[in-house]
Order: structure tokens, then sequence, then C-alpha cells
């Protein structure tokens, strides 16, 4: 038996009725862990003895029967820029390469306290900025499905791991589509939860207005399962909403009520690949089948969007990642030799006489921050760092951030009149499928367009999932998005879970190179 | 003769609350603790943290900007002013910037030059948390600086008047009020040598010539470390803006703002180096912590538990017990403990300037010279007043009722017991007269003195009878003598 | 709208960052570019819409003010990379930095 291609679930049962243990269940992914992760790099820290440590605690409690938690010896991975007291919190950022948080996020205690079997951290792009997990200050993670290609992003570890079977469950975060659209790419079940359904405690901030924490598995039912253990409203984060965390896995289950979703028709058109749109023209199907009503809508604000949440993350990451300076923590460029060249551009400028002010050079505390960060911090990092503070500065913050968090009202007041309409809209989660390495690293405009269909949802705080539901021609994974209003979460579940119950996309497995073979 | 230029000054000042923990997080905001041992990943802004607002912080915040008679923000939000700074961890710092707690109220002060109350305006009153401190040891030449995190997330008060104070000493009584104000509403204890009030001013002079007065350029003064410095940086500062003026001839508009730090020793101003781009804060709303919304309902239940504040105190006080303005504002300035002290004692006695008088000198004497509190202070009300009562009814003189509390307060006795102690016996007004008419009789030539209009004669009938009976009161012999001689005339 | 590399040295000192003329020409041309793209909100007038700031409105959350423990100091510098074991350690800061 193969105890890696089984869904959380299904493995909770199992170890629930003791036929299998928490040690064993641990055992078998780290065997998968070890055999792919060469292949697919997924983890920036993997500790199995940690792990299996864990697991031998879970087993003990069983065995002295004592009440163990929802998660009791289920392997999690957690995306690195959630932090964690036993392992490194790097954000996959050089700036961070050494950062041990002396807490963990309240995501992690929860985990903790539901007796999850914490493995690692998973890759992601640096900082979360970033839609191919291309932008790790250390490594490349490989699509699973097709290892030339990039796993999505920025939570590329956390899908691909899900994907590759090393994990059964994996936490992820997304701040314009980073758990959804990797979760597309890599073929698995993926749930931005609603703004403040989470606590964000913990959660390395990359835009606080955006982040949310959530889950990624194979199926809906195991994303319900993560979800109830994630969720919940946290005394240390001021965003957090104050209401009770239903019983997802239970109400899921329930037969589908009726409702009526709206197709997003403008999504399947220009610019979206036809084996895409005839995957969600199919989806559109079975849930006709399932006596859902299909009506199609049109969001006239979304052309809007990605320019809108691209002036707002990066006005708030600007802000946000100010603290990577090298005084406190993290990274600090070399002094010794920022003071030689320092007295080198002074000896310059005094030569060619205090002509103009603007060419002094820095005083050295500034050029400390400014190397440091330089330095730190990877190529997209710092431009949308330029971006947001440009956005924010005098003279253009009445135009950009303001005019922006307008627009974002506007946008959500659309979605707010949508849902009087229909209760959860449908379409793509990419306009592709995964795209080649490399293919987009050069163009960030490009990379920024691709998250055209899922930032909406950011924007406006709203719950999104990203299922899968088909392929495209070269037999790459299809994601269907769908979205609904706020703490829509059982509706959403409910949906996907009907729908997995339909289809068997979500149990289609990627082939990964024999492991004896040595990988790419 | 008219002066040569009015000065215009106003004051931002920044006051710390007292509250037990952070603004953002638990730590401890106690003052002196060893560098970096009251910091928490919150506060030292570390990857993951989120502020969390402190109720106690935002509800003395409102508190003074009721007593400040602001109009309070029904909606008011925070946030983020992004500048670098090695004690500014997070590299912003949470403030309030368009919809502070309170704006457009004032402050009432006494002009020291005229008597007279004027309101000095105040323009807003913000949150906002404090930064950490720099050290440097300019000693050790290009050593590094040590930052110490222990202040960062301190909650503070920031409060900034409109340029309504003219001159310095007006500065000074305002700070005084304000100090006063927070100290009665238990808001602060504006104690400047820990840093729980601190103080910059804009300054600038309208130079008076026969087309109307000229304005100088507006500079900024830091680095004040008491009120007696504000009083004497400003006058420097606008004396040496006068100066300037007559040699540059600048005005207003001409130069950009300037810093300019006190230097206590030296007694000057001195410019301070400024970047022109570190006035771009980019402020923008702090997404992680949500907007307070504050009912009608709470202003009311706040404004009406401010309690009696200093400025109508005083007015009560004079009015009630006919106290001068003086002894009101020397007794209010004490604090609440002793305005209630004053007025138990001053209602048992029946006479309020005996009570100020006594309470002033006597009670605030023995406070300073054994630099206690009133909560220290041997005597309740009660028993002082039992010693004024004496001392009303003339039973005892004021010397005589010195030595008495000084009795009081070392033995413990009551007022009578240290009366009957000292061996004091209260002289009946016949036995007064009767001395009284023995001295006049004795002593025809000082009474001729008297009646001839040279009235400081009568000390010598008063010498007279204190030898007859060490007890008399000689206020009350000089008036008997006085009037018997009268009488006789 | 275009943002010339003069506007680029000035917003990468604010953002504290240092970049070679290299870096400035090429950050000049991206953010151009995608500035460009953001001329797409121009069309829309959002002149009388309340600007959203948080997508969930949410109001009047406090902590009470009770004091914790603090972080062990060795525990706050553990991760510095410049301590003296009291305090942080950096370049000279005598005027702003």
């Amino acid at each position: 038996m193969d105890l890696a291609s089984l869904t959380a679930s299904e493995l909770a049962q199992w170890l629930c009725r003791g036929e299998i243990g928490a040690e064993e269940v641990t055992r078998a992914f780290v065997a998968r862990v070890k055999q792919y992760e060469p292949a697919v790099g997924a983890f920036l820290t993997f500790d199995p003895e940690k792990a299996l440590e864990q697991a031998a605690e879970v087993d003990r409690r069983r065995r002295e029967g004592k009440p163990v938690g929802p998660l009791a010896g289920l392997p999690v991975a957690i995306k690195d820029n959630i932090c964690t007291t036993d392992w490194k919190t790097t954000c996959a950022s050089k700036i961070l390469a050494n950062f041990r948080p002396p807490f963990d996020a309240t995501v992690v205690c929860r985990l903790r306290a539901g007796d999850a079997v914490l493995v690692g951290k998973t890759n992601m792009d640096e900082f979360a900025m970033g839609g191919s997990t291309e932008l790790s200050a250390f490594k490349v993670t490989r699509n699973p499905w097709d290892l030339s290609r990039v796993p999505g992003g920025s939570s590329g570890g956390a899908a691909a791991a899900v994907a590759a079977g090393m994990v059964p469950l994996s936490v992820g975060s997304d701040t314009g589509g980073s758990i959804r659209q990797p979760a597309a790419l890599c073929g698995v079940t993926g749930l931005k939860p609603t703004y403040g359904r989470v606590s964000r405690f913990g959660l390395v901030a990359f835009a606080s207005s955006l982040d949310q924490i959530g889950p990624l598995a194979r199926t809906a039912e195991d994303v319900a399962l993560l979800l109830e253990v994630l969720a919940g409203h946290d005394p240390l984060d001021a965003t957090s909403a104050n209401r009770e965390v239903p019983p997802y896995r239970e109400l899921i289950q329930q037969p589908l009520p009726t409702i009526r979703l709206g197709l997003l028709v403008d999504q399947l058109g220009e610019g979206v690949d036809t084996d895409v749109a005839q995957a969600i023209r199919e989806a559109v199907k079975v849930f006709a089948n399932l006596g859902v009503e299909v009506k199609e809508v049109r969001l006239l604000h979304h052309r809007l969007a990605v320019a809108c949440y691209y002036i707002i993350a990066t006005s708030e990451a600007s802000s946000n990642l100010a603290r990577y300076d090298g005084v406190h923590y993290g990274y600090r460029c070399d002094e010794h030799r920022m003071e030689e060249q320092l007295a080198e551009e002074r000896r310059r400028w005094a030569e060619k006489g205090p002509s103009s002010v603007a060419e002094e050079p820095d005083p050295p505390m500034v050029r400390l921050y400014r190397k440091t960060r330089a330095e730190g911090f990877g190529a997209e990092v710092k431009r949308r760092i330029m971006l947001g503070t440009y956005a924010l500065s005098a003279g253009y913050y009445e135009a950009y951030y303001l005019h922006a968090a307008k627009v974002r009202r506007l946008i959500r007041e659309e979605y707010d009149r949508t849902f009087q309409e229909v209760s959860a809209l449908i379409g793509p989660v990419t306009p592709t499928g995964a795209f080649a390495i490399g293919e987009k690293i050069q163009d960030p405009l490009a990379m920024y367009l691709f998250d055209a269909f899922t930032v909406g949802a950011n924007l406006a705080g709203i719950a999104a999932v990203s299922i899968p539901c088909g392929q495209t021609r070269e037999g790459l994974p299809v994601g269907l998005h769908l979205q609904g209003p706020p703490f829509a979460e059982p509706l959403l579940l409910q949906l996907a879970y009907w729908f997995q119950r339909e289809t068997d996309w979500h149990r289609r497995r990627p082939t990964l190179p024999a492991p004896d073979k040595p990988a790419l | 003769m008219q002066r040569p230029y009015e000065i215009i000054i106003g004051l931002e000042v920044h006051v710390q609350l007292l509250t037990q923990s952070k603004l953002f997080c638990s730590c401890s905001t106690e003052f002196g603790a060893p560098p970096n041992t009251q910091t928490c990943p919150i506060c030292i802004g570390m990857p993951g943290v989120l502020p969390m607002m402190n109720r106690r912080a935002f509800e003395l915040g409102l508190k003074t900007a009721c007593a400040l008679q602001c109009e309070i923000a029904r909606f008011t939000k925070w946030d983020r002013k992004n500048y670098y700074y090695p004690d500014l961890p997070k590299n912003y710092q949470i403030s309030q910037y368009d919809l502070p707690l309170g704006r457009n109220g004032y402050l009432e002060i006494r002009s020291p030059e005229t008597g007279q109350s004027k309101r000095i305006g105040i323009i807003r009153v913000h949150l906002e948390e404090d930064a950490g401190k720099s050290m440097h040891d300019e000693r050790a030449g290009k050593a590094d600086s040590r930052i110490d995190l222990n202040r960062c997330g301190v909650p503070l008060l920031e409060i900034v008047t409109k340029p309504d104070l003219r001159t310095p000493a007006e500065a000074k009584i305002f700070l005084q009020e304000l100090k006063l104000l927070l100290n009665y509403l238990d808001v602060s204890d504006c104690n400047m040598q820990e840093g729980s009030l601190r103080v910059d001013a804009n300054i600038n002079i309208g130079v008076n010539t026969p087309e109307g007065p000229i304005p100088t350029p507006i500079v900024e003064v830091k680095n004040m470390n008491s009120f007696r410095a504000v009083e004497r940086a400003l006058t420097y500062e606008a004396e040496r803006q006068y100066q300037e003026f007559l040699e540059t001839g600048r005005r207003l508009g001409q130069v950009p703002k300037q810093t300019r730090g006190w230097d206590e020793e030296a007694e000057l101003t001195r410019p301070q180096r400024t970047k022109e781009e570190s006035s771009d804060y980019r402020y923008f709303p702090e997404p992680d912590l949500v907007p307070v919304v504050v009912s009608e309902a709470e202003i009311e239940r706040i404004r009406t538990s401010l309690g009696e504040l200093p400025q109508l105190l005083r007015e009560r006080l004079e009015t009630t017990y006919g106290i001068t303005p003086y002894d009101s504002d020397v007794l209010v300035s004490q604090g609440r403990a002793l305005v209630q002290y004053f007025e138990r004692v001053a209602t048992l006695c029946g006479e309020g300037k005996l009570a100020a008088n006594w309470v002033q000198q006597e009670v605030l004497r023995f406070l300073n010279e054994h630099q206690v509190s009133l909560d220290a202070f041997p005597l309740p009300p009660e028993r002082l007043a039992e010693l004024l009562i004496m001392v009303r009814d003339r039973k005892l003189d004021t010397r005589r009722g010195r030595e008495v509390l000084a009795r009081m307060l070392s033995t413990g006795e009551s007022a009578e017991e240290a009366v009957a102690s000292l061996g004091f016996v209260d002289v009946g007004d016949a036995e007064i007269e009767k001395i009284c008419r023995l001295v006049i009789a004795q002593n025809p030539k000082t009474v001729a003195d008297v009646k001839a209009g040279k009235i400081k004669a009568v000390g010598g009938l008063v010498g007279q009878a204190k030898k007859i009976n060490p007890h008399v009161d000689p206020a009350k012999v000089r008036e008997m003598c006085l009037r018997l001689i009268e009488e006789t005339a | 709208m275009a943002i010339t590399p003069e506007e680029v040295r000035k917003v990468a000192y604010l953002a504290r960052l240092l970049l070679s003329e290299d870096e400035i020409a090429e950050m000049a041309a991206q953010l151009s570019r995608i500035l460009e793209y953001m001329e797409i909100l121009r069309g829309v007038d959002a002149s009388h819409v309340e600007p959203m700031a948080h997508p969930l409105e949410l109001t009047n959350v406090f902590r009470e003010d009770r004091v914790a423990p603090s972080l062990p100091r060795e525990e706050a510098l553990k991760n510095a990379p410049k301590h003296d074991g009291e305090c942080y350690l950096v370049p000279a800061v005598l005027g702003p930095a």
C-alpha cells in the first residue's frame, strides 16, 4: 500500500482506526521527499528527524488513550514566510537567510495543537513576490507535471510538494493568487480564505491588507480539514475576524442547495488558452449536471484589478519591507568593504570640490542600509519596493495609492452587487497552464498580467478556491476558480467537494522520473 | 517705546502616557531598565509580527483631547510614517495623520505680564509610538552607535499648539499649565528628566518696520530639556533671528525651515543637520490596525469623568474660600490631594485665607523639608483645623501657633495637648484689658506719643504687657491698648 | 507615464536601495512600462468613492493594558548582525540616517 497516494482524510481515518501509525505515515512521506525532492526542489528546510519525533509522540499519546487533535499524525509542510521557532524562516530571501524567529506563527501554534506532523518549510518566490517560484534566492522549484516548467507561485513549493505526494497537506499564503495559482498549475486544491478568517500573526507581511494564509491539499475535503485547524479568531491579529469557525468538513458533504453560479465569460476569451477555456466550459457542464444553474456574468471593473493590485500591494510592501535593513536581524553588508568604498567616494568628491550637495556620498549609516538592501534583496523585490515607494511619495500619493484605494472599493462593490445575483463565480485561475522556467522572467509586466484572474479576490477580501478541472493538450493541469462572498468558504468547498465527486482530475498524479534516475 | 519685534511661538509637545504596557505590545513601559530588556518581537519589529492597540492608551489620549476642549474624531485611524532610523526598527512609526484623535482645542493660561487669561489654541492631539534610543560616545570617534529599544513602542501623545504664544515666558507658563492638567488627568507624569515630556518649538519673529511687521524664517528648536531651558532657548533664538534679520534681511519663505538645537552649556542654538527628503514620510493607512469609532455617549462619559480641572478649580477656590489668585495658583499647582486637604481644613476652620496661608507655608514647608508627599504628612486635616481654630479665635498668636504645630508634628499630640505641654495659657479678654490698663497707666510718655500719631510706639506697651504675662497675644494687646488710648483721648 | 533616471535615483534613496547606473537605467525602463500600464486606472472617476484600506471593515479592536514578560535580551540580540551583548551596534549616527 502506497500511503503517500492517499488523501489526508483517508489517512486520518486509517490513523484514527489505529490501522496505521503516525510514524509509519511520516516515514512513507519522508521516503517520498527523499526520492523526489532532488527533482522537484519543493523544500527549503526538510527535517525528517523532528517530523518523526512529533509522529512518535502522537503514536504514544494515542496508545495511552489520550485525546489527539484533528490532524494527528498527518504530515504538513509550511511555506517559508510563516514563522517557526524550530526552523529558519527565510522568505526565500538572502536578507533573511539565517533568520530564526523566537516565536511561532499563530497558525503554527494551531497546527501543533492539532497534532500535525510538521516536516519543514517550502520554497517560494522571495517575500511571496512572484508567480513562478523562480524568484527564490535559494533554488528553483519544478512543476511535478513537467520538470521544465514552473510550479507557479509564490507558494510553488507548497503546491509542488502536494502534487508530488511529498506531503498530504501544505500551508501557503495568498496575496494576489499565491495559493490558487500554483494549486492550479500543479493540479491540487488550494483555498484563499476570506481576509481575516485565518490569523496573519507570524506570516511575514508582503501586503498586509491582501495577505491571507490558506491550505493546499489534494481534495476539497482535505482543504476543509486543514482549514478547520487554521481558521479562527486571534487576539494577536487586529484584522482577524471574531466569528465562529464552522465545521467545514461536515458542511461541505451536505447536498448542494439550489443556487446559481456566475460564469465569468470575459475570462474565457482573448488571451486565454483555448484548452483552459474548454476545461472551464466542461466544468460548467458538471455543475449543470449537479443541478446548479450557471449564468454568464461580467465584472466590468475586473480589467482594473491588476493595476489596482500592483499599486496597493507594492505600496504596502515598500513599507513592510523597510525593516530589512541589517540592524536588528538578518543580513548586513560587509561593513569593512562598505567603509572603504565610502572613503574612496569621499576622496573623489573632495577632489572635485563640493559643487553640488546631491553628489555628496551617503553618511555611513545610510550607506549601510542601502548596500545591505541592495545585496540582500532580489531584483523583483527591489522593483516592487521602488514602485511602491514611488506610489506613496509626495506628489504621486493621490494619483497612485489613493486612487487605487478608491478603485479597490469599486471592485469590492461590484463583487457585492454580483453576489446579490449569483452565489459564487466560476472561471479559470490562470489564462494558460504552467509556463516554462525562464519564459517570463525577463518580463515583469507579463508576469503581473498572469495574475489577472486572481488578484480581485484579494482586493475585495473575499474567499476563493482553485480546484483541478482538466488538462491542456500538453497534459498540464488546469485550475477552476470559484469565488464567493466573504466567509463563503463552506459553499465554495461544498461546490468543490461535489465537483470532485463527479470528476477525477484531483486524483490524477504526475509521472515523476524513477527515483533511481538522477534528477534534471 | 515699541519693541523692535514680536515673537511668534508654537509648541509641539510629546508626553508619555501612564500605561503599564506599550502601545502595541505587552512589554513594560517602566523607565530605567537595562538596555534591550524590555522588548519583544513586536516592538523590535521582527518579521511576521502585528501590532495590537492598547485600550488604556487610547482612553488616556481621548481623555486629554477632551480636557483640551478638542473636537473629538468620531472615526479615527492609524497611519504609517515612513522614515529610516536605527532606533526605529520597523523603519516606520505608527502614528495618526489625517484623522487625529482631537483637533481645534485650546488651553487657557494666565499671562504673567497682564495677569489676564488667554486661550492657546491646540491644532491637534494624536497618539503615536515612541522610538528607541541611539547612543553615541563622541569621544570614541569612529566607534559604533549603540541602540537601545526599550522605549520603542511606548505610547506618546503629540500635542501641537497654534502659534499663539507671544513670549518665551508665556511658552513656559503654557507648558506648566499643560503639565498640571495632565497630572490632574492622571494621563502622564510629565517627567522631563525621564523623557516623558518633550518639547520642540517653532519660532519666528515679526520685525516691526514702518511698513508693518516683517516675519523672519521659522526655525524649529529642539533639545530643550527643562521648562527653564525652553524659556532661555526661545529668548536666545528670538534675539538671534533679529540679529540675523538685521544682517541679512532674510524673511519668511526665502529659506527652507531650519532646525536648531539648544546647547544648554553654551547657551545658544546651533543648526542641526537635516535632509530635504526626510520630510517625504509617505504616510498611508496602517493596514495592520483597524480604525476606532468613538460614540457621542463615550465622549460624554469621558467628559463627565474628567473631574475638576485646574482652571475651573482655581476659580472655584477663589470664590468659595475668598483666597487670592496667587493662593489658588499655589494650591492647585500642588495637585488634587493638597487641594482636597486645603478644602477640608478651610471648611472646618471656616477661614479660607487662614487655611491657605497655613497650608502653603507650614504644610508645604514640611513636605519640602522631608521630601515626602502629602500622604506622608502626619496631621490629618481635622487636627490642623483644630489648631487653626485656636489661631482664628486668637487663643494663640501665629508665632505660638507655629510652635504648637511643630510639637504636634514631632510628638503626635493634639493641638490642645501641645498647647498644654508647651505651657501656653490662653489669656482671657478681661485679663488682657486689666494688663493693658496697667501698662497705659505706667507709661504716660508712650501713650502721649501714640496720641500724637506715632502709632508704632504702641509696641513698647506690648513689650511691657508680655513682661507681665508672657502668654498674652501681642496682637490683641496692641489692639486693646490702641482702643483704650483712643477712648481716653 | 514615464519615470526618469533622476526620479529613480531619488526614489531609490527614499527606499534605501543602492542602484548602479545600469540598474537605474533598467529600472527606469521597467517602471515606465509598468506605470504606462497603470494608466488604465486614469479613466476611472473615483473622486466620490471612499478609499478602501481594509477588506474586512472592523473597528475598535483593542488589547487590555497588561504587561507580559519581554524577550530575554540574549534572545532579542541573537539574530542581530552586530551587537555588544547589551545593544545593537550600527555605524556612528550623528545626524539623520
